[in-house]
């Protein structure tokens, strides 16, 4: 277990005035414009905003899967780039991204392949993922025999294989239904708990946002800008009832407050 | 067994309805000759005779389903395999170029293919030429290549499988190109999130991914295979081969010889097809596709 944020440590990702835009046919579109965020050790961000608020091309851009146009970025105090090439997080995608020829094992092995592990350290892996998802026993099926919401289990398992301390989470449970979604977050949490990994986590349902973060940065589009940083105040342990408690629900008007006042829904 | 009437039953019913209407064509096509020779003969030919005489003329406008039968076992069954009136023997000259030019043709397409997706240049400008090489008749261009590749010293085997490679790689470029762009931007971008090499990319994500892509081309391509080959065989003087079988038939008339030759060349044809769908299913099932 790692210790929990220090503030006088330098942040694991620290923007300053980050832009990006891209150049279209219909003029430039300002997907980023002056972001400056501080992501401490251990911290659990939820980034939400409507589409276009950019929340998605910020992570892109930690990731080193999309080039700012402009301010700075640092991860780890290194660049992107070096970041990636560091293999210092792991990224899930909105969908599974499975591979359907590998089997369960094999799909959370391929990281790990990549990298130039041994088989045997590549099996010692598999298992301990996926015993952190939940999945155990379930190595030798193929991803169309498991439901939804097992294999976004077994993508995160992925994310966690090569034990980066970043994680990096795009809408992971925005194609499951509501059941599934909030007994995914509730072991997301524990596993969080557990691993004291760094979360970067893109949503745009506010109560997912106030039920999994230390921090909300609440973005808003056209340009996509933050609007408001909302450090939470709910205690560590959190169990679902927890959303009906008073101080869960003004935590949740000020997100939909910040959400408002960035004209998200004009 | 009425699971395997039920599947057989409606192809049974379409081969005979065939066979029927084969007869009846036959009759019509050859009736005129029957005719002929009868009135020349003076005699009067009854309609049952007339029947009888159109189904087993020597040289028949259209030959009776009976009469390719015979010739097929005939030259087939009952000759060795050495002989040059055995269509095994033929038919092993027309296979082993195009098993030679379908293994040229399926190489050539998936590096070009390759070159396509991985190369911008290769990107912007091979396609439309990969597309005109098809444009050209290839009984046009099927002389020039043998012409060609005998001033260079090359006769006999290779020259025909070039020209089934020349029909062969292009369903080949086509579905690869398809097969390797087919991982979405996500896929690539999580390969990138791991370091991945290109090499890596390739091997562990697009290649497999091409594979259903790569098995439906090669379907078509191994029977354009075998098309390409008879071609070939066409220009040569009609040396040996299922396509030598049809212009020497056809130089004599002999169109029992031709029928038996092209019903030989499906069947053939058939067969490749089925093998390579058998190969399918068998990848298939190992990459866990098959539910």
């Amino acid at each position: 277990m790692k210790e929990r944020p220090d503030v006088t440590k330098t942040p694991v990702i620290a923007a300053r005035d980050l832009s990006l835009t891209f150049e279209t046919n219909d003029g430039p579109v300002h997907a980023l414009k002056d972001v400056t965020l501080d992501i401490e050790e251990g911290e659990f961000v939820s980034f939400i905003g409507p589409s276009g608020c950019g929340k998605t091309t910020f992570l892109r851009v930690i990731a080193d899967l999309e080039q700012p146009t402009g301010g700075t970025i640092t991860v780890n105090g290194q660049t992107p780039r070096q970041a990636r090439l560091a293999r210092a997080y792991g990224y899930v995608f909105q969908a599974a991204g499975l591979l359907p020829w590998r089997t369960i094992g094999r799909n959370i092995a391929l990281p790990l392949e990549i990298i130039g592990l041994s088989k045997e350290e590549q099996a010692e892996k598999v298992a301990q993922v996926l015993d952190l998802v939940d999945l155990s026993g379930f190595d030798k099926k193929y991803p169309w025999q498991l439901s939804g919401g097992m294999q976004q289990r077994a993508s995160i398992a992925r994310a966690l294989a090569f034990d980066a301390d970043i994680l990096l989470m795009d809408e992971p449970f925005g194609a499951l239904d509501e059941i599934v979604r909030d007994h995914l977050n509730e072991q997301l949490l524990a596993l969080w708990a557990r691993t004291g990994k760094t979360i970067g986590f893109v949503t745009h349902s506010i109560p997912e946002a106030v039920y999994l973060s230390t921090k909300i940065v609440v973005m808003s589009p056209r340009p996509g800008r933050v609007t408001d940083v909302i450090e939470s105040s709910l205690p560590k342990e959190r169990p679902l009832d927890i959303r009906e408690t008073p101080e869960f629900l003004e935590i949740a008007h000020r997100v939909r407050e910040g959400l408002r006042a960035g004209h998200s829904y004009d | 067994m009425s699971r395997f009437l039920s599947h057989a039953l409606p192809i049974l019913t379409v081969v005979a309805l065939i066979v029927g209407l084969w007869y009846l064509a036959a009759i019509a096509l050859n009736a005129p000759w029957a005719r002929d020779q009868a009135t020349r003969a003076g005699v009067d030919l009854s309609a049952s005779e007339l029947v009888a005489d159109t189904w087993s003329q020597d040289k028949p406008k259209l030959p009776a389903p009976h009469q390719i039968a015979t010739e097929i076992w005939e030259t087939t069954a009952e000759k060795k395999i050495t002989s040059k009136r055995s269509l095994v023997y033929h038919g092993w000259i027309t296979l082993s170029a195009t098993l030679l030019g379908f293994v040229f043709g399926a190489g050539f397409g998936i590096l070009l293919a390759i070159g396509i997706v991985y190369n911008r240049a290769m990107d912007m400008s091979v396609m439309p030429w990969v597309i005109a090489s098809q444009a050209i008749p290839i009984l046009a261009i099927a002389p020039m290549i043998i012409v060609v590749l005998n001033a260079v010293g090359l006769s006999g085997l290779i020259p025909k499988a070039i020209i089934s490679m020349y029909l062969s790689f292009f369903p080949v470029v086509v579905g690869m190109v398809k097969g390797l762009r087919s991982p979405d931007a996500m896929l690539i971008d999580q390969m990138r999130t791991y370091s991945a090499s290109p090499a890596q990319t390739f091997w562990k994500l697009r290649f497999p991914s091409s594979v259903p892509y790569l098995f439906t081309s090669l379907k078509v391509a191994v029977a354009a295979s075998l098309v390409g080959a008879i071609v070939g065989e066409l220009p040569t003087g009609a040396v040996a081969g299922l396509g030598a079988r049809l212009l020497a038939g056809s130089y004599y008339g002999q169109t029992i010889q031709i029928w038996s030759a092209l019903i030989s060349a499906a069947a053939l044809a058939a067969c490749l097809v089925g093998i390579v769908g058998l190969v399918e299913r068998v990848v298939n099932k190992r990459m866990g596709f098959a539910r």
